[in-house]
């Protein structure tokens, strides 16, 4: 058993691990932020009325959407040099999620009722007004499964930033296995931290999920 | 004569403590259903509390009421599409779901069951056709693979029958390119080639135009006349049921208020709650 | 810009064994991924819980351990247990199990989708469980189902492109080759990512065009061939009075 697992070596991974997984939550919750920002702009932007507008930025959200975001990381991150490894894997993440976000914002703006709309014009509410005091806190208690999951997906999707060199806790953990050629227990510890981190707090989005419908 | 509802037994449900044995009618043949000390809650509500009843081979009874009252519900436990809280439901004398085995009930195995459920066949009111079949395949299926028919002969009896609701020229047609008047007339041949002993008629023209009904009514009419098939009927069409029944059931909250034969129920009824429902639905 | 398109069109062979990869990935990883959705979808509804529990394990396990970890783990860590892999099959089976997870979910909800009267139709005509789900529930949970699953498979080619770091020459890595033939970042990545946005058109296509035909089947739409207007619409059994 001592060949195929070491505690010892278990015990010696857990710190770079634990250090990444800093970053990992760093990552998460910046690009999470990113993308439910952006991802309402771009639902915004795509009910104007103008083919014009919403032509391209269909366009650009379809293409971002269907592509890998592991080629988009590397991609951006070749493109500017300069940027730091981190920043440019938080704006991505942001921006590839941002796309998935602006559906679930269409969805929920969608679901507002026709009557609320109705009656905002009857009282004659000024077209912010309406947005800001009526449509989109309806909407958006819509959003938040929506929101809480695309932010666990990301977490789980933190990893591909080992292509940018971002020691997020799977990078480190790839280290650890690079450094000293068995990557058994570190990548073990891995998975199940992000089976520990993600398993709870899916059944808290989902128990939210219930409470909202 | 068919026993009428007991008053409400002491015994707390799950124990029966009736006969074990399917009692026997006056003529001395096994009823083809009964119901002993039936309870039935959904929730907090008990829709069925210790109901006796029984039916006799070949009875065409008809069981009226306001909704709620538990008619669907003895549908529905018949079809085992629910499950009865307390006492036991024999088929020809069989126990189907539950039944008792040194004093207590215990549960009858699917397998059993299954044998049971075989002589019971139901038309919904949603019609409820398999909209990946044909409307050949949706008659032939059961046949072919619960009767171990082949499909020659399947296909045989299911054109006899689709010739029987008139709609032999439909045979291959997909059944959402059917009217709703068609669809229900697939279903009862549907329930028909199963050759059931029993059949249980859930409100099945309720969803349909008025002008359809009398040509649903009409087949159902056709198979009452020309087989001798056990049915159970709930349904709004008060003239029908005059038509078709020897027997019917008054229910209200569970239990059998009255019961007489259409004649008598629908003209002289003698029950105060009989008189308030008849007159709300036909409108006296 | 002109010395690119002649190095593109140079390595156009090298393009294409890239794409074979590419696809030999996803429709391997989601013929695996459909299998075990359907298991997995299926036990996770079984009335047994030794049946439904092992499979609500492995459904929640493989969503909660990242694709990335899971594919390096079969790549690194599995030859240490003396299982040999090698790199295509490592792909495929790490896609295919983290994409069955998902998949399984979308099996549960579209069969608890199909309406409550077929389960009670099929239970009237006393068809067994096995012959109900075969013959009535699933091929009506299918037509529910392909929306969902077409999204799982444009992921699952996403996901493809982690192939390059198991060294598989799929598309990824032909973004890379192309660079360093033509030092230019921006165009080798803009056709790389053009790529796998026409890999997913074609695919999204395919998967509609199932959805069409699944949906014709229960008489709920068009034939393809309407769809498509390839063939006139045969005047024949549409609707008729009662």
């Amino acid at each position: 058993m001592n060949d195929v697992w070491s505690w010892q070596r278990a015990a010696e991974a857990l710190p770079p691990i634990l250090e990444g997984f800093r970053i990992t939550l760093l990552a998460t919750v910046v690009g999470t932020a990113i993308a439910a920002v952006l991802g309402l702009l771009v639902a915004l932007v795509r009910r104007s009325r103008s083919r014009w507008v919403t032509a391209p930025v269909g366009l650009a959200v379809e293409f971002v959407r269907s592509t890998p975001l592991l080629v988009q990381l590397v991609f951006v991150y070749l493109m500017l040099p300069s940027v730091p490894a981190l920043v440019v894997g938080c704006v991505v993440l942001g921006v590839h999620y941002a796309t998935y976000m602006s559906e679930v914002y269409r969805a929920g703006i969608d679901a507002v009722p026709r009557g609320q709309w109705e009656a905002a014009k009857a009282l004659d509410l000024p077209r912010t007004r309406v947005w800001r005091a009526v449509v989109l806190p309806q909407a958006i208690r819509k959003t938040l499964p929506g929101l809480g999951n695309y932010a666990i997906s990301m977490f789980k999707e933190t990893p591909y930033l080992f292509a940018i060199s971002v020691v997020e806790m799977f990078t480190a953990a790839q280290q650890f296995g690079g450094r000293t050629f068995v990557y058994t227990e570190a990548l073990t510890m891995v998975g199940l931290l992000f089976l520990l981190a993600s398993y709870p707090t899916s059944l808290l989005v989902r128990r939210l999920e219930n409470r909202l419908a | 004569m068919p026993e009428t509802t007991a008053p409400r037994d002491a015994a707390p449900s799950g124990t029966v403590p009736a006969p074990a044995r399917a009692t026997t009618t006056v003529q001395g043949a096994v009823p083809a259903i009964e119901f002993q000390g039936v309870v039935k809650r959904f929730g907090d509500n008990t829709v069925l509390d210790g109901l006796d009843f029984s039916v006799a081979k070949g009875d065409r009874v008809t069981l009226i009421g306001p909704s709620g009252s538990g008619k669907t519900t003895i549908l529905r436990l018949l079809m085992t599409l629910e499950e009865a809280d307390g006492g036991i439901i024999l088929v020809d004398g069989d126990p189907y779901t539950h039944e008792i085995r040194g004093g207590k009930r215990v549960e009858v195995p699917e397998k059993r069951r299954r044998a049971v459920r075989r002589r019971v066949g139901m038309v919904f009111q949603q019609f409820n056709l398999f909209p990946n079949m044909s409307v050949l395949e949706n008659i032939i299926e059961a046949p072919m693979h619960v009767l171990g028919l082949t499909r020659a002969q399947a296909t045989v009896r299911a054109e006899e029958l689709l010739d029987q609701v008139g709609l032999a020229d439909k045979r291959d047609a997909r059944c959402t390119q059917l009217s709703g008047g068609q669809q229900q007339r697939v279903a009862i041949a549907r329930a028909l080639a199963m050759d059931p002993e029993i059949l249980l008629l859930d409100e099945v023209t309720s969803a349909l135009d008025p002008e359809i009904v009398a040509d649903v009514l009409g087949v159902l009419r056709e198979v009452a006349e020309t087989t001798d098939i056990t049915m159970l009927i709930v349904t709004h069409e008060m003239q029908f049921a005059r038509d078709v029944s020897n027997r019917v059931l008054m229910f209200d909250h569970g239990r059998i208020v009255e019961e007489a034969d259409p004649e008598t129920m629908f003209t002289s009824p003698t029950h105060e709650r009989t008189q308030e429902f008849l007159r709300a639905v036909l409108g006296d | 810009m002109s010395d690119n398109l002649s190095t593109l069109r140079d390595a156009l062979p090298r393009l294409g064994e890239g794409v074979v990869v590419t696809l030999q990935l996803t429709l391997g990883g989601a013929a695996l991924a459909l299998v075990l959705a359907l298991l997995l979808g299926l036990g996770s509804r079984a009335g047994s819980l030794w049946v439904r529990g092992p499979s609500r394990f492995v459904v929640e396990f493989f969503r909660g351990t990242s694709l990335v970890v899971q594919l390096f783990w079969l790549f690194y860590v599995l030859p240490v247990f003396g299982f040999r892999m090698e790199s295509l099959a490592c792909g495929i089976l790490a896609l295919g199990l983290n994409y069955g997870a998902y998949g399984a979910e979308v099996v549960r909800g579209s069969i608890n989708a199909v309406p409550q009267g077929q389960w009670e139709a099929a239970t009237a005509l006393d068809l067994g469980p096995v012959h109900r789900l075969r013959r009535v529930i699933l091929p009506q949970a299918w037509a529910l189902m392909i929306p969902m699953l077409t999204n799982l498979l444009i992921q699952l080619l996403k996901g493809s492109a982690l192939a390059t770091y198991i060294l598989l020459h799929d598309v990824n890595y032909f973004i890379e080759q192309l660079r360093r033939s033509t030092q230019d970042t921006f165009f080798s990545y803009t056709v790389g990512l053009l790529v796998y946005f026409a890999l997913a058109y074609v695919l999204t296509l395919g998967m509609n065009a199932l959805e069409v035909r699944a949906k014709n089947r229960l008489g709920s739409g068009p034939s393809l061939r309407e769809v498509l207007r390839v063939a006139p619409v045969p005047a024949t059994t549409r609707g008729g009075a009662a």
